[in-house]
């Protein structure tokens, strides 16, 4: 039966979630170059880019702001999330567990699950800007946040189905799908910006910087968008995926890398996705603005269109299934810790289908920067949970997996980590004003210290179980 | 047989970014940038699963 051979198919899909990742399955350099360069070639790269035209940055503070941005979230990667992944080798999800109990992982993996959830959403419902529009699909606004037509939610239920079937399948076909996709993803981002530069004024390169500064990125926000300055370009370029660095996601991902250097790979992705794709599709959204008379709609498909035709809107469309893939993927390991019965592809169906109706809503995409940072902000602190139990606590003679050495379900001392943390980061976001893509710096040393505090306290509360326990 | 499938890639790749640049040239005008890049995105993803997948598979699964 065909049914019953697809299957057998999905649960012979084994990725590891509970044991480390042995020695013959790991991969090359190569797998992760393309990893992470096709999910920061993405479709939100069509939203971000345009936001930042909308939200009146320089010129000058985008391009300083996006090289030092993007070369600290670089180094986030290869020097605090690479060598943890390689060493342990397991999900986050399962470390978690092994720091925090498996309960208060639960509750983490919940919130993670819903945040990628929400972030595949978001590109799903970019690519069906693309989609739509040779149906004559109404297009969201900048200020829109509910559905604003059926065809809207049916474009979107398309697309998440077949990205939902495509994740289901594992990492393996994610890992592949972007590998193809990824080099000429990143050249059409650059042709359809080159292309459309002497309609903005540009005839060669001299006029380039003039251009720049006078047509594209004006230094004016538009109506009801807030000013933004070079330290909020390079915060966000830097926190982007402060979840996935600093805050650790991608040790589901870099646990199968060689070598911790592999690391250093995610500068495919921040140099070609969130820095010249970042350019690229800004300029796509100046030449809309000038020609519309700074219309509100923002639907990055009839913009890429109208820079490189089909081949554009195709690339709006991969560009948001490649990066919702491996987001409803990861989502799918953080339901699986949740309920480490189900095989992968339930968990993905799952998570999948929640993503789906997310995508329906278009606030996801007009409020797309703040969530990306407010995303990384919740995340991060339970990220800086496992590099102080990884680094710190032995030096302090204190027990490294604490949870599993002691047998509890549910850690008192992470579990005030991620509360205080939050806590005072809502504090310095209401009282003092400090917006929130600020708050991921000061916010993860407030969780280091916090936790460093908190275990001493509570692994000399909480009783060990003797010798003999592994820890 | 491998390297006729990488040029077609290559030339997909090059359909995809070149044709950009002569516009910027004044040498073709859009439209014509816009029909070249369907053309490079058939090529490419006609020919890149068979002649960069087997090196990904090779690597991953191998080493």
């Amino acid at each position: 039966m065909p049914e019953k051979s697809l299957t057998k198919r999905l649960d012979a899909v084994h990725e590891y979630e509970r044991t480390p990742i042995p020695p013959e399955k790991l991969k090359g350099a190569k797998s992760f170059w393309g990893m992470y360069a096709g999910e920061h070639t993405a479709g939100t790269e069509f939203v971000i880019g345009p936001l930042f035209v909308a939200h009146g940055v320089t010129a000058a503070d985008l391009v300083a702001g996006l090289l030092i941005g993007n070369v600290l979230a670089v180094l986030s990667w290869a020097f605090i999330c690479a060598p943890v992944a390689t060493k342990t080798r397991i999900t986050l999800y399962y470390q978690l567990e092994k720091i925090c109990g498996a309960r208060l992982a639960a509750v983490y993996n919940v919130v993670n699950a819903l945040m990628f959830c929400f972030l595949a959403g978001s590109m799903i419902a970019v690519s069906a800007t693309a989609v739509g529009m040779p149906f004559g699909l109404a297009m969201p606004s900048l200020g829109d946040w509910l559905p604003n037509s059926i065809g809207w939610i049916v474009a979107v239920a398309i697309i998440g189905s077949i990205t939902t079937v495509v994740a289901m399948f594992g990492y393996g076909l994610v890992s592949r799908v972007a590998n193809v996709a990824a080099p000429w993803m990143i050249l059409v981002f650059i042709a359809a910006a080159v292309a459309v530069l002497p309609e903005l004024g540009v005839h060669s390169l001299a006029d380039f910087w003039p251009v720049a500064k006078e047509k594209i990125w004006t230094g004016v926000p538009l109506t009801g968008q807030s000013k933004f300055s070079f330290w909020h370009v390079m915060f966000f370029a830097w926190f982007a995926n402060m979840a996935m660095h600093i805050g650790m996601a991608d040790m589901s991902i870099l646990r199968y890398a060689k070598k911790w250097q592999h690391g250093f790979a995610s500068s495919a992705g921040m140099f070609m996705g969130h820095y010249i794709a970042w350019l690229a599709s800004g300029i796509l959204y100046a030449l809309f603005l000038l020609e519309s008379n700074q219309s509100a709609e923002f639907a990055p498909g009839p913009i890429a269109y109208r820079a490189a035709g089909v081949a554009g809107a195709i690339c709006v469309v991969i560009a948001g299934w490649t990066t919702a893939n491996p987001t409803i993927y990861r989502a799918g390991l953080a339901v699986q810790a949740i309920r480490p019965g189900w095989k992968t592809w339930k968990a993905t169906l799952l998570v999948g289908a929640i993503t789906t109706l997310a995508a329906c809503f278009p606030a996801l995409v007009m409020k797309l920067l703040d969530f990306v940072a407010l995303y990384g902000l919740i995340l991060m602190p339970m990220g800086a949970v496992i590099i102080i139990d990884f680094y710190v606590l032995p030096k302090m003679n204190l027990r490294q997996n604490h949870a599993e050495f002691a047998g509890v379900s549910f850690s008192a001392a992470a579990a005030l980590t991620w509360i205080l943390t939050l806590g005072t980061c809502l504090f310095l976001n209401i009282s003092l004003g400090i917006e929130v893509f600020f708050l991921g710096l000061p916010g993860w040393f407030i969780a280091a210290l916090l936790y460093v505090v908190l275990s001493k306290w509570y692994q000399g509360k909480v009783k060990n179980p003797g010798p003999g326990v592994a820890g | 047989m491998q390297i006729f499938v990488k040029l077609i890639s290559m030339a997909g790749l090059g359909l995809t970014l070149i044709p950009a640049f002569l516009v910027f040239a004044g040498s073709i005008d859009l439209a014509a940038h816009k029909n070249l890049m369907i053309l490079g995105a058939v090529l490419w993803f006609a020919s890149a699963p068979f002649a960069f997948g087997r090196e990904e598979t090779t690597e991953a699964g191998a080493e």
